[in-house]
């Protein structure tokens, strides 16, 4: 489990991200939403120790941040970032990748990490593409080789930076099914989303930001409730009940 | 373009790089018995082995002998380097010789004819000076400016052309300081003695093992920086490491073959299309195509205008410009690297 603590984080020199406290709990999808330029990706790096924090703390199981080595912090939070290259390589041998942190120098796969790729390939459902080169796939097949390589890692919490920006609808569905599975085996899973229905539909909780602070945090029905998403991306999100469950909608 | 570009990586890299094996000894092979006197096949082995009494044995083992043996080490060496560079800046067009490693390498080694010209063996770490000097000049200038790839082949030339100026000045004032200056400045590998080789093989044999055992950290380096950190890599200091055995290695190669140029940035190419991005089979295949590209080149220096010979390197810049032009327009309209 991470928690941040008061946190502030930015980039050359400038704060982003103001006083934010907040729990990745196992078994919850977490949904971070906020305007464009709210500080939600530095605030993933930030709780992942990439870029600078600049005050407050970040816990990984309780320990700080800054006393866990480098290894150690990928062996309990796997990221996807949000720029994705896209090497020369097979998909395996992309996936291949995730399982770094558990191997030491000089780095030659064993069983268990191959079992490791299995598992991730199924839970993304990428087995069928594995042997392909990575050029040759569409930009929804590389995002399913994206999070497995992610799920590969094996790590207790799942951080993804917009994981379904540039996907259909269907592919967003399906990050969306994998989230929720990842959560009910135990996991936290936290996703910056941009697509707020698909937010409030797929995920346990929401955290929402503005201009760097956070503004609530809460369960979807309480974020819902409180009128805050009008607010602060200045939209009428109304909802209604169907047989699948809340269905939400711009009014 | 697209198809022969990611096909190939679909399938085992094993009988490619068996190929180039076998090309390999083929080319070291006709190295050691074509040239102004043939050799018999079967006379290479005793003559390497036995006291040299006779004239062929002499010429194998004090000119074809060291002549291949330079070709082998400089050509995978520089290739490899050049993988490594263009991988580790994530740029296509970075090169031993583009991003002035070698110039570097050049330069010191000229300083080092100049001032200790006795010290035959501190060349190559001279050099390995001189071009970790350039790679860290031009990583400082990248990293101050953004990085962006044109800045850095910018920053490139610039420390290349300095670094060349200087040593023109270096063998200005002491003519003696690199013995063929022009061969030095064109690259070649004729007249040479094992006593230059053996201390840049050392050089050049450590880095390899360094590079090879570093192949994994290479290819998770090639997610971006993000995702290297966010799996347990730390970039930066990597990059710094790979950068400076790069650095060995065109720095050992420069010290007793010269400013050779497009094995370092042409050979990684073909190999990237051949093989794919998964480092040590990337990195296998440079290592023996360079070798390979080197010593066929160096036997057509010899046999093209023979009795006549040019330098090793006139022969790969007149074959190799042609070909990488061709390749730059093959893949027009194409990206090469993202």
């Amino acid at each position: 489990m991470i928690e941040l603590e008061h946190l502030c984080a930015g980039y050359g020199g400038r704060d982003v991200v103001h006083d934010v406290t907040l729990s990745f709990c196992p078994g919850r999808v977490l949904a971070l939403l906020g305007p464009n330029g709210c500080g939600k990706s530095t605030l993933l790096r930030a709780a992942l120790g990439l870029g600078s924090r600049s005050g407050g703390r970040v816990l990984m199981d309780g320990i700080p941040l800054e006393s866990l080595p480098l290894r150690e912090r990928a062996r309990k939070a796997a990221y996807l970032a949000q720029s994705r290259t896209v090497p020369n390589i097979t998909a395996r041998r992309m996936v291949l990748h995730g399982r770094f942190p558990h191997l030491s120098y000089p780095r030659h796969y064993r069983k268990e990490d191959d079992e490791a790729v299995d598992r991730a390939l199924d839970w993304a459902d990428a087995r069928d593409i594995a042997s392909c080169p990575m050029g040759e796939l569409s930009g929804g097949q590389r995002q399913k080789v994206y999070l497995a390589m992610t799920l590969a890692q094996e790590a207790p919490t799942v951080l993804m930076d917009e994981p379904t920006t540039f996907l259909d609808v269907g592919h967003q569905l399906e990050v969306m099914a994998v989230a929720r599975r990842l959560a009910d085996a135990g996991r936290a899973v936290v996703m910056v989303l941009h697509d707020l229905p698909l937010a409030l539909r797929g995920a346990d909780d929401i955290a929402l930001l503005s201009e760097g602070r956070l503004v609530i945090c809460g369960t979807a029905e309480e974020v819902y409730a409180s009128g805050e998403l009008d607010r602060v991306f200045g939209v009428a999100l109304r909802r209604v009940e169907t047989d699948a469950g809340w269905q939400y909608y711009y009014g | 373009m697209k198809s022969w570009r990611t096909s190939s990586i679909r399938h085992s890299n094993a009988p490619l790089l068996a190929v180039l094996c076998a090309l390999v000894l083929l080319a070291a092979g006709l190295s050691m018995c074509l040239g102004s006197a043939l050799i018999a096949p079967g006379d290479i082995l005793p003559a390497l082995l036995g006291e040299p009494v006779s004239a062929a044995a002499r010429i194998i083992r004090y000119a074809r002998l060291p002549r291949t043996c330079a070709c082998l080490l400089a050509g995978s060496a520089l290739a490899v380097s050049g993988a490594v560079i263009q991988s580790v800046l994530g740029n296509p067009l970075a090169a031993p010789n583009i991003i002035g490693v070698s110039s570097g390498a050049g330069l010191a080694a000229a300083l080092c004819g100049a001032l200790a010209p006795a010290a035959a063996a501190a060349v190559p770490i001279a050099a390995f000076g001189g071009a970790l000097l350039a790679v860290l000049l031009v990583l400082f200038i990248a990293e101050r400016t953004g990085a962006s790839k044109l800045t850095l082949v910018l920053a490139g030339a610039a420390v290349s052309g300095m670094f060349s100026a200087a040593t023109d000045a270096v063998v200005t004032f002491v003519p003696d300081a690199l013995n063929g200056y022009s061969d030095f400045r064109i690259g070649g590998v004729a007249n040479l003695a094992m006593s230059r080789i053996i201390p840049a093989f050392w050089v050049i044999l450590a880095a390899m093992l360094l590079v090879f055992s570093l192949a994994g950290e290479l290819d998770v380096l090639l997610l971006g920086a993000d995702t290297a950190q966010s799996l347990g890599l730390r970039a930066k200091p990597l990059r710094l490491i790979l950068l400076a055995l790069a650095a060995a290695l065109a720095g050992a190669a420069v010290s007793f073959s010269g400013l050779l140029g497009f094995v370092g940035l042409i050979v990684p190419h073909i190999m990237r299309r051949l093989i794919g991005e998964d480092s040590r089979p990337l990195l296998c295949g440079c290592a023996l195509g360079g070798a390979v590209t080197l010593t066929l080149c160096d036997l057509a220096a010899r046999l093209l205008f023979a009795p006549y010979e040019l330098p090793v390197g006139i022969v790969l810049s007149l074959a190799g410009g042609p070909f990488f032009i061709w390749l730059l327009l093959r893949q027009r309209g194409g990206r090469v690297h993202d």
